[in-house]
């Protein structure tokens, strides 16, 4: 295997490690605060007790997105240096930010929020974990402004043979990152919901701790419909977007060979890649070219009139991503989405009825569905990512001419394989730890009594 | 001062808070197995640095966004280049990490054990690992006229750079120790001061070497300005050997960061303007200006950085007084 397809591997399975762990990050936190926030305002024990036990999930699910993200950081140079110098100029600063302005934000009072229980008064202590929630969420913008330079290049010239800068606040308000980061963040509230409602939903089934579940679940719910109806949509109006902005990437998640008006959807298909044909499909008439333009006709394009298209405009080559998957990865997406939708409108329905622990059904399909949410996350970026070859920036860098040349295969293979050893390995601690912590419940953490603190530490002596 | 003398000088200071903070908490992490004899000692020690060892590290990862902002080829040439001795210090980040949340949360000893050493090498590896590389910059690597690193990982391995790496362990490991003479109380801070002194006797000796070796290796005879920051490192150093030795931790505490301060200016200095030395012919050397990027990303990058550095030194500061109290055995978090 050529360093390339390995420096690839490598990056696909650090980037979805990661990202597994990220989207609880950024709706947990906020979860939690608002737990926090309740317990302050109230003076309800429930809710200190509550966030403690979700903060103590928070906190194992954290650290692993932490030390996947210094991969993260890392990884352009070492296995895309020459991307690196091409996109350095850009990419290089929302980087930057996200470190500046959110991680050392989120890094320190996490910290701050962890071991100021009996240190800060409740506000204050409430207000740590505020910080990190925003932290996380401002993170996931940096990043996000650094990723939509990769799918909708904006604000940019080409001078001395690589990317610069020309707009800052341009690279702000790309309309890619104007989709991109809702979605994510409403992706990553979703999961925390889901996580939130499966654990819940396993205690109310054994009748523990009702009350602090029941409280739980319901904060869950509310926050689940919530925002699976506003990623939903986001993500209807983040494919209309594609279809003008990455034409290719679309046609591929519909595996749209020939450009047609009005454009039927396929539900279904088998691909023939190498035909450029599907010998079996399953379709809907009219509903691309209205789900692309809200209207009953209009054109949408093929992927064999893009190709001739972009080889009009780049020159020869092939600019057609690997249609199947592309395609099946946006089903997957939609479809565990469709499921979260439904399952979320029918316990509201229950709950509101007071029918919901009644149907140990419900409860049960609850906690099989923590999966979902993940599910629709990596097939998301899968989507995103894959949807966009051959190009690292789309129509200005191939991935191929962005792989370090000094980096030997061998040395690319060494660390894919103990990097995914290694994340193996931690990923069944992590699910150990988890499953421990949920079992265990939040039980009895008592009220941490103010412990006079008599010797400071002097500098002077 | 033009932008791109700003920007190195910004990314020196990130690095001098990345060694001044994160080096004690690598001290504390390497000294764990030696100072706690318990698994609640072992815990006092890590508490210490518990709420500030995340916060700490933000200032690598500040460092390395700010390099690749400021300075692409740079991040593109190191990053690439080191690759094999970047992966290690990468893997102990990931298992040192991960080590602090995970280990309290199972009370068999083996597992608290496991991560406890995993902390222990995670601390170690970075520590040695940072002498050798900030050596390697300054002492020269092959690196082409294209900006490509051309040599493999044992090029990082020379006796200069390996000193370069022992002494950056020993700064750190007596950081670490005068750190916890001031955040322990009874036996432990007993043993702390104890290893302190040990540690520091060697730890002097050591810069003192490296700085005589960096006069042959580094050609720092013609360098003023990082000559008087070596020979200061020297001298602080030294100064907290010595009130450690008559108990002033507070003071010997100060100085050893300070002379971590001034270690880094001096190598920084001596680097100045180059940012990676090239061994096979000098005009292939980065420097902050072929290898920057563009004047209008440094002056954003600027802007950006100059508010909010202010900002993070204030809360971060902020944190340490919230904590600032010797930690014991009553409240544990980890």
């Amino acid at each position: 295997m050529d360093a390339l397809l390995l420096a690839r591997w490598q990056f696909a399975i650090t980037s979805v490690y990661h990202f597994l762990f990220v989207p609880l990050t950024l709706g947990l936190s906020v979860l939690v605060a608002i737990m926090e926030t309740i317990y302050v305002r109230t003076g309800n024990e429930t809710y200190r007790q509550m966030a403690r036990f979700w903060g103590k999930l928070f906190l194992i699910n954290f650290a692993m997105g932490v030390v996947t993200g210094i991969v993260q950081e890392f990884h352009f140079g070492m296995n895309w240096s020459e991307y690196s110098r091409f996109v350095g100029d850009i990419f290089g600063a929302p980087l930057a930010v996200e470190a500046l302005a959110a991680f050392f934000l989120e890094s320190t009072f996490l910290g701050v929020w962890i071991f100021g229980w009996d240190k800060l008064s409740k506000s204050l202590h409430a207000a740590a974990i505020w910080l990190v929630a925003l932290a996380s969420n401002l993170s996931a913008f940096w990043i996000l402004v650094a990723n939509s330079f990769m799918q909708e290049p904006v604000g940019y010239v080409i001078r001395n043979g690589r990317a610069e800068m020309t707009g800052f606040f341009a690279l702000l308000t790309n309309p890619h990152v104007l989709y991109q980061y809702p979605h994510t963040v409403l992706a990553g509230f979703t999961t925390a919901a889901f996580f939130v409602m499966g654990i819940s939903a396993y205690h109310l089934l054994r009748k523990n701790h009702l009350d602090f579940f029941r409280r739980s679940f319901r904060l869950g719910l509310i926050s689940g419909v919530i925002s699976i109806l506003l990623v939903v949509t986001v993500g209807h109006f983040q494919g209309q977007h594609l279809v003008s902005s990455q034409p290719m990437k679309m046609a591929a998640a519909e595996a749209r060979w020939e450009s047609r008006d009005p454009a039927p959807m396929s539900l279904v298909a088998v691909i023939d890649e190498k035909q450029q044909t599907n010998p079996f499909e399953i379709q809907i008439p009219y509903l691309l070219s209205f789900l692309s333009y809200n209207s009953f006709s209009g054109e949408v394009k093929g992927i064999k009139e893009i190709q001739a298209a972009y080889e009009d405009r780049y020159g020869p080559g092939n600019y057609i991503p690997p249609v199947t998957s592309v395609f099946w990865s946006f089903r997957i997406m939609v479809a565990a989405g469709a499921l979260m939708l439904l399952l979320a409108l029918l316990s509201l329905y229950l709950w509101r009825k007071g029918r919901l622990e009644t149907k140990p059904l419900v409860l049960k399909a609850f906690l099989f569905s923590i999966p979902l949410p993940y599910i629709a996350n990596t097939s998301g970026w899968y989507m995103a990512e894959v949807g966009r070859q051959p190009w690292i920036v789309y129509g200005l860098q191939r991935v191929e001419e962005a792989v370090s040349p000094v980096v030997s295969a061998g040395a690319v293979l060494t660390t894919l394989l103990v990097f995914t050893l290694l994340y193996g390995v931690l990923a069944v601690v992590d699910v150990y730890l988890l499953v421990k912590v949920v079992k265990k419940g939040p039980g009895e953490t008592p009220a941490v009594p103010r412990v006079e603190d008599v010797e400071g530490v002097s500098l002077w002596t | 001062m033009d932008l791109n003398v700003l920007w190195f000088v910004l990314i020196t200071v990130l690095f001098i808070g990345y060694f001044f903070l994160e080096g004690f908490d690598y001290g504390v992490g390497i000294l764990l197995p030696f100072l706690g004899k318990d698994d609640g000692e072992r815990r006092v020690l890590i508490n210490t640095i518990g709420p500030f060892w995340d916060g700490n590290e933000v200032w690598l990862l500040t460092a390395g966004g700010a390099i690749f902002a400021a300075f692409p080829h740079w991040y593109a040439t190191l990053f690439s280049g080191f690759y094999l001795a970047l992966f290690l210090m990468l893997v102990a980040l990931i298992v040192r990490g991960v080590a602090f949340e995970f280990r309290s949360k199972d009370d068999r000893p083996s597992w608290r054990s496991l991560w406890d050493w995993l902390i222990f090498v995670g601390s170690l590896l970075p520590a040695l690992l940072w002498g050798v590389a900030i050596t390697n910059l300054i002492r020269g690597v092959p690196i082409n006229g294209q900006m490509q690193y051309v040599g493999t990982f044992w090029h990082l391995l020379s006796p200069y750079t390996l000193a370069g790496g022992m002494t950056t362990l020993l700064l750190f490991t007596f950081h670490g120790a005068l750190f916890l003479a001031l955040k322990t109380r009874g036996e432990l801070e007993e043993r702390a001061r104890r290893a302190a002194v040990l540690v520091g006797a060697v730890a002097a000796p050591a810069l003192v070497l490296l700085v005589f070796l960096s006069y042959s290796q580094i050609g720092l005879a013609g360098r003023a300005g990082a000559t008087v920051a070596f020979w200061g490192a020297v001298v602080l150093l030294l100064a907290a050997y010595w009130l450690s030795r008559t108990g002033r931790y507070g003071l010997a505490f100060v100085g050893n960061g300070l002379a971590i301060v001034f270690s880094t200016v001096a190598f920084f200095s001596a680097l100045f303007p180059r940012v990676m030395v090239s061994s096979l012919y000098p005009q292939w050397s980065l420097t902050i200006y072929n290898a920057s990027s563009s004047p209008y990303t440094l002056k954003v990058m600027t802007i950006v950085a100059l508010t909010l550095v202010p900002v993070v030194l204030l809360y971060q500061g902020w944190t340490y007084w919230v904590f600032r109290h010797r930690v014991g055995k009553e409240h544990l978090e980890y």
